[in-house]
């Protein structure tokens, strides 16, 4: 029905196609680490060395971990399986709180202890009115 | 088939088309501000700044779509050698690369109030920051050429390569830790955003929609009437 030349034209997309598809599969493959923005407390556990490099931790703080002095803040970050303990001095974002996401930027100083040197509030995919908030937490 | 359409047959309706879409446009925007801006609740956790996502979503999700429909016309484009529809692709592509501006500046201007920061390097930001460098070189490439055949191959390939880069956006927070929250809207699975905060986002992407065609046909218009003035009735 169509001519040879079109077939041509539509076997080459398809060549040039699979070929991008595959390289771009196999470049974030190996990426992998520099492609996530952040690790979770599991991964940090499972580390086999601690680098001194500037890395950084999400997950959720922790429910009644967070206490503040004059000099720092001090909370725990979980992923529900682990924990490690995050000192942090500076400006908190306003979404910080209890039980929601955080990403702390910083230098480990061994598994369990993170010096962080920002802090950034990680907002959930979840958005409601204030009213059906406060109905969902009575039920 | 579609290789054989005449300019001045099409003309004589997108040269009509553009004040209705207009009027239209002016109407949904101003029902979709007012709900967005004024009707809609603030969100409970973010209270007002949830008002910046009825332009952030709508603005990403278009150029998304502009950007699948160029690849989409352009492939075939090239397959059929159909020449008009490098000439829509190119129409399409100058309102597809300004949402896709105005997705990241709004996500940024919303991301130092919520997250604490401008700008992040995390998946999804980049992935978007990579398209709107492949609509440059598309509309790039459309300048460079002179020669129709090789503008036309030369965007089609563009294309190509840029459209990988359209699932890993989407997937991009599904697949790895990202700053960016995943998508609060499922076609498949329930949806996390509550109801009165859907409605004035799906009328705000009607509204920008109808911008993107607004720009397509005065755009396109202007193509056709180069050719008019070529001398040629045939494409």
């Amino acid at each position: 029905m169509y001519g040879k030349k079109v077939k041509l034209r539509f076997f080459f997309v398809l060549l040039i196609l699979f070929i991008l598809i595959l390289s771009v599969f196999l470049i974030l493959k190996s990426l992998e680490e520099n492609v996530v923005y952040f690790q979770s407390p599991t991964e940090i556990k499972t580390l086999s060395e601690i680098d001194k490099k500037k890395i950084r931790v999400g997950g959720m703080v922790k429910t009644n971990s967070v206490s503040v002095n004059e000099k720092e803040v001090k909370f725990i970050i979980t992923d529900l399986k682990n924990e490690i303990n995050v000192t942090y001095s500076g400006a908190i974002p306003n979404l910080f709180s209890e039980g929601k996401g955080v990403v702390a930027e910083g230098y480990l100083k061994d598994k369990n202890f993170f010096l962080a040197t920002k802090i950034l509030a990680k907002h959930d995919e979840n958005y409601m009115p204030p009213e059906v908030k406060a109905a969902l937490e009575e039920k | 088939m579609f290789k054989y359409f005449e300019p001045n047959k099409i003309y004589s309706v997108t040269s009509k088309a553009p004040k209705y879409v207009l009027m239209l446009f002016i109407i949904i925007l101003s029902i979709g501000l007012t709900e967005a801006l004024i009707l809609s609740p603030e969100d409970y956790k973010q209270s007002h700044s949830v008002r910046i996502m009825y332009v952030h979503v709508p603005a990403a999700w278009i150029s998304l779509g502009i950007f699948s429909a160029i690849t989409f016309l352009s492939v075939i484009g090239y397959i059929f050698k159909i020449r008009n529809f490098f000439l829509i692709s190119k129409s399409l592509a100058p309102s597809g690369l300004v949402f896709n501006i105005i997705a990241l500046v709004t996500g940024s201007i919303w991301g130092k109030p919520t997250w604490g920061t401008w700008w992040a390097w995390d998946a999804r930001i980049t992935s978007m920051l990579i398209l709107v460098l492949f609509y440059i070189m598309y509309l790039v490439a459309w300048r460079i050429y002179e020669d129709n055949d090789k503008v036309f191959k030369a965007t089609s390939i563009i294309t190509i390569f840029g459209i990988i880069n359209v699932p890993i956006i989407k997937y991009s927070v599904d697949w790895w830790n990202t700053l960016h929250q995943p998508a609060s809207i499922n076609i498949l699975s329930k949806s996390s955003i509550h109801i009165s905060m859907m409605y004035p986002l799906l009328i705000m992407t009607a509204a920008f929609a109808l911008f993107s065609i607004l720009i397509f046909l005065m755009k396109y218009n202007t193509e056709l009437i180069k050719i008019k003035n070529k001398g040629l009735d045939r494409l």
